[in-house]
């Protein structure tokens, strides 16, 4: 019910929204949860186990009741609290978890079983056949217990993730925090002020307490104001400082789009934001616990702050006919604010003998609320005095079983609270996150004048360790009442009284599990689910560990607190993994043919991040084989082009360049003339192959490394730890310049011919033998030539500086086709280098040697290096030891397949008989056969064996015979000629 | 988490690429023997307590660096260069 003349919502902004499919209309600054109770709906949700009627508890993030779906389709958000759901024209939400409707939810039916299904309930129970646990318990508990549910489509929704820094983050604006922000960014602090509400103003909206003589929620703009001037200041509503780590670092969660039905700007749907702070202070506030007595989960029942929150800041009041129960003089506080509004206080029940009276509503002290009925809504509740029972009839009841300190970012990194008996609660422990303060609510302190003392305290020792000062700031006037409390947890007697609403924890499951022996707090949590729910328990925790520490007869802080995990609200994946998803998750990398390739029908696959041609096809091709083939035969025969641009590039350089290189590659590099290539091949210091490609030397000093296209990243961070961290005293330095340049291949026995066409000063043999480098001018443009070769032709690799790519590119197919030639695919590159045995990682995959691959005596003796002494372990050269061969299927089955592997002909196909494995296969157009690349124990001492492949996955055997793994031109004429 | 680079100053640590503990930069000689090589290649301790640890700055000027840090507390006490570790 709306009520005049309160609250801070623009009544002359009416806002249409649907609830559960009915239209209503609130007010510009209503919560969903404020205009549904302003139009005289209390049922909001149903339970999580029991599917009971519930309606709003809270009025903040903690709300453990009122959870909706907002949104319909891929975007639709489950389980969004209706306390913190703004309002929008357009707005439509839907309840969760009741079937087939709010108002009659069929399964309900398990409120009436409940006897049956209290804690421990499904590990007793489900316990046997076994297998019918996950068959058939598992899937239709959760279907009956459960929130609300993702549509499982993709969430086309933008998200964020940002970083901000500053010297003080204030989490919180109520009292103390804008107190503090205020005094710090006088002194010209860079402050963060973050809040999670829309509405900065903390429990000042909420009240109606005076602040400087002015109501609360004027003196909170006058310092807005002040603060939304400065330059050094940064205000963020509506985020949620959800975590404290490392080094001042804050996770926090920005609801950027969540109270608008259009977003302009391309303003995403939240932001996750990681913010840095020199220091800060942490001033959260306090959270009201409800009291557990039998049936307090009626809607209509709530906290006493969250009464005079819905009445002061959105001038609604949830009943006419309001009780009040507790245990401090908030009661008296929840009375007399509805009482200014015109609402009739049917009764206040203090739980203390020696609470004040009052002549203006019924007092009833020493009493309890201990029941309540209605079947939907409160009806009536039932007062226990020593003179007997008594019902009265009410439409609301405010409680309130005293107030929890927000202590939770304080024990994000493993700090524990103090229990602080003055106030029944839990307080921050000081120091427990390094350069963080706590004030005002959160830190145990409850009256206004209070907060806004350590506000101001907190921030002046801040800024002392800062360095900062400013000027003395006057405390204002505010209200300084006292906090007196007698412990109320639950109150004594028959049935089902809630704790924890979320998770429809009982104090009776909590009394069980004692019972039962689950006397740690953590055993307690884990066998109820006591505060395992969205909400974390932030309503029932302690007063969860206050029925524990009853019933196994110890003191509060004997039993001790679960712990409290970032982060503080929920947060969505999607806003965590914001810029992480897709392109952002794994970008693109594209050569400078890319577009070409592309053009001419290549399909591209993927190399690391990068995009390689597969194959080319040609007009009647059918399949990937048919074009692959081709292009081989084209590279054998006439010449092909193909870019290898994605293999890593190292620019290296210095006097020293040679001797780093000599203790990186196991083979000399020092001896390496200039304008000559050399082949080598690098170990990890186990001992094992890391990486090998070509390393050319441009100059006495200037060294250029190829790597493989996946290993380039590895092998630069490899260069610069051994420079840096094993011989610094080397003078060379080393610059990635993969990007820098294009680069093809040009290859076979017609590419002399091919690049004579476009160089501008023809070379021959003599002037570039095999294995030769150098710079040459191609068409004008300076660029590198290499005759290196990874098909065994006679071949070249060109380079142009990177932006000659595309145009060189055309160039060379255009010259290639008018020899017969062509361009070939990454299917073909890998059939060149099969029918040569060149390995590629396949071969070179973390587990072998340079012994291993046939390379042995490629490590010198003459010299260290990175590996060799432990690649000289006696293990490594023993007997047995799978070795690279060939394979040729003979017999039968003409079929190799990689991964397959290897037994003795007679063997039977079982594990330990294995003798090895294939690594590549390809089919040869150039022998007519399929070949495969294997290792196998002593295998080059078995050239011209029988072995058996097979492939247990596909259901293949082949014979093979076992042969030199070079198939093609073992002699090497062809390269040279 | 924050790391300090000596050459950048704090950065998040999503910044730097973990190697493993600092005694990566202690190679033996080539003849010091199996024993002070299998401890050099296989064997770490797992402190609970100061631990020295190699990182690069690779999203950053590309220094590897000794990061000396409290896996109790979680507390950073201080950044080196591994070349001057190890000049």
């Amino acid at each position: 019910m709306r009520v005049g003349g309160k609250g801070l919502i623009d009544r002359t902004d009416p806002v249409s929204f649907v609830f559960d499919g009915v239209t209503y209309s609130g007010f510009q600054g209503d919560t969903l949860a404020s205009a549904l109770l302003a139009n005289g709906v209390r049922l909001m949700g149903r339970s999580f186990k029991y599917h009971r009627p519930r309606g709003v508890l809270t009025a903040g993030s903690e709300e453990p009741n009122a959870l909706v779906t907002v949104g319909a389709g891929a975007a639709q958000e489950p389980n969004v609290r209706a306390t913190m759901q703004e309002i929008y024209p357009g707005l439509v939400a839907r309840s969760q978890n009741r079937w087939p409707s709010l108002s009659l939810d069929l399964m309900a039916v398990n409120d009436l079983a409940s006897p049956f299904l209290g804690a421990g309930f499904y590990y007793k129970t489900f316990m046997w056949p076994k297998s019918f646990w996950e068959k058939l318990y598992e899937p239709v508990i959760r279907r009956a217990a459960g929130l609300g549910a993702l549509s499982g489509a993709d969430n086309a929704d933008t998200y964020e993730s940002a970083y901000a820094f500053c010297d003080l983050l204030v989490i919180g604006a109520g009292p103390a925090g804008l107190m503090a922000a205020l005094q710090a960014a006088r002194a010209g602090a860079d402050v963060i002020l973050a809040d999670e509400n829309s509405r900065m103003g903390g429990r000042l909206l909420a009240e109606s307490f005076e602040v400087d003589g002015k109501p609360g929620p004027v003196w909170v703009d006058a310092v807005l104001a002040e603060l939304g001037a400065l330059d050094n200041v940064r205000l963020m509503s509506r985020t949620t400082i959800a975590g404290a780590y490392d080094q001042g670092t804050y996770a926090a969660l920005e609801r950027v789009g969540h109270h608008s039905g259009r977003r302009t700007g391309g303003a995403p749907l939240e932001t996750y934001w990681r913010i840095v702070a020199k220091r800060s202070i942490l001033a959260a506030g306090a959270l009201e616990r409800p009291v557990a007595f039998r049936n307090n989960d009626r809607p209509g029942i709530m906290t006493a702050g969250a009464v005079r929150a819905y009445l002061n800041r959105w001038g609604v009041s949830p009943g006419r006919n309001v009780t009040v129960f507790g245990n401090t003089d908030d009661i008296h506080r929840t009375a007399r604010d509805l009482l200014d509004a015109g609402i009739h206080v049917a009764a206040v029940i203090d739980s203390r003998h020696d609470g004040p009276l009052s002549d203006d509503y019924p007092v009833l002290r020493g009493a309890h609320v201990c029941d309540s009925s209605g079947r939907k809504g409160l009806e009536a509740i039932t007062v226990r005095r020593a003179s007997g029972e008594e019902r009265i009839q009410t439409d609301c009841l405010a409680m309130t079983g005293g107030w929890n300190p927000s202590v939770h970012l304080t024990c994000h990194m493993n700090g524990r609270p103090t229990w602080q008996r003055e106030i029944e609660a839990f307080v921050p422990t000081p120091g427990a996150v390094p350069g963080m303060i706590a004030a005002g609510a959160c830190n145990g302190a409850f009256s206004t004048a209070a907060c806004l003392r350590q506000g101001a305290t907190a921030a002046e020792e801040t800024l002392t360790e800062l360095g900062f000062s400013g000027p003395e700031m006057a405390i204002p006037r505010a209200e300084d009442a006292p906090y007196v409390i007698t412990p109320l947890w639950a109150v004594p007697g028959k049935g089902r009284a809630w704790l924890d609403f979320q998770n429809d924890v009982t104090v009776k499951d909590v009394k069980q599990a004692a019972t039962e022996n689950f006397r740690s707090v953590e055993h307690m949590k884990r066998y109820t689910t006591q505060g395992m729910a969205t909400d974390q328990g932030k309503n029932s925790n302690v007063a969860a560990l206050a029925v524990l520490a009853d019933a196994t007869g110890r003191g509060i802080p004997e039993t001790g607190t679960t712990t409290f995990r970032p982060p503080y609200a929920p947060i969505a994946i999607a806003a965590l993994g914001a810029g992480a998803e897709g392109q952002g998750f794994r970008p693109q990398r594209f050569t400078t043919s890319h577009s070409a390739s592309v053009n001419r029908g290549a399909p591209m696959v993927e190399a690391g991040l990068w995009y390689r041609p597969s194959y080319f096809p040609e007009a009647g091709e059918t399949t990937w084989r048919q074009s692959c083939d081709r292009e081989v035969t084209m590279v054998r025969e006439a010449v092909g082009i193909c870019d290898v641009s994605t293999l890593g590039k190292i620019d290296i350089q210095g006097p020293d360049a040679a001797e780093v290189l000599d203790f990186v590659y196991c083979n000399m590099f020092s001896s390496l003339k200039v304008g000559r290539v050399r082949y080598g091949l690098m170990l990890r210091e186990d001992g094992f192959v890391m990486d090998d490609g070509t390393t050319a030397r441009l100059a006495d000093t200037h060294y250029l490394m190829t790597t493989t296209t996946a290993a380039a990243g590895d092998v630069m961070k490899h260069l610069e730890f051994v420079h840096q961290g094993l011989r610094p005293e080397l003078d060379v330095s080393f610059t990635s310049v993969t990007e820098h340049w294009a680069q093809f291949a040009v290859a076979g026995p017609k590419s002399r011919d091919l690049l004579n066409g476009l160089l501008d000063h023809p070379i021959d043999d003599e002037s570039w033998p095999f294995m030769a480098c150098g710079p040459v001018t191609v068409m004008g443009v300076q660029g590198r030539l290499f005759r290196i070769s990874f098909s065994g032709e006679h071949a070249y690799e060109i380079a142009v500086p990177a932006r000659y790519g595309a145009s060189l590119f055309d160039i060379l197919a255009e010259k290639a086709a008018a020899l017969g030639g062509g361009l070939y695919g990454m299917e073909a590159l890998n059939v060149l280098r099969i029918e040569k045995g060149f390995i590629t990682h396949a071969e070179i995959h973390g587990r072998t040697t340079a012994y291993d691959i046939g390379m042995g005596r490629m490590v010198s003796q003459k010299k260290d290096c990175i590996g060799k002494t432990m690649s000289e372990r006696p293990g490594l050269e023993q007997p047995g030891r799978e070795r690279l061969v060939g394979l040729k299927p003979i017999g039968e089955s003409r079929q190799l397949l990689a991964g397959a592997h290897l037994y003795d002909e007679a063997a039977e196909p079982v594990r330990v008989n294995d003798q090895g494995y294939v690594t590549s296969v390809c089919f040869s157009p150039t022998l007519g056969s399929m070949l495969g690349l294997a290792f196998l124990a002593d295998g080059p001492d078995r050239h011209g064996e029988v072995v058996k492949m097979v492939d247990h996955l596909r259901g293949v055997t082949t014979l093979c015979e076992v042969v030199n793994p070079v198939f093609f031109d073992p002699e090497g004429g062809r390269v040279r000629g | 988490m924050r790391i300090s680079c000596p050459h950048c100053g704090e950065r998040d640590r999503r910044e730097f690429y973990y190697r493993g503990a600092a005694v990566d930069l202690e190679r033996p000689a080539p003849d010091a023997g199996e024993a002070a090589w299998d401890d050099f290649v296989y064997l770490r301790d797992n402190p609970a307590g100061v631990t020295r640890e190699l990182w690069y700055h690779e999203g950053g000027c590309g220094a590897w660096i000794v990061v000396t840090r409290d896996t109790v507390t979680h507390d950073m006490l201080g950044s080196e260069l591994a070349s001057e570790v190890s000049a």
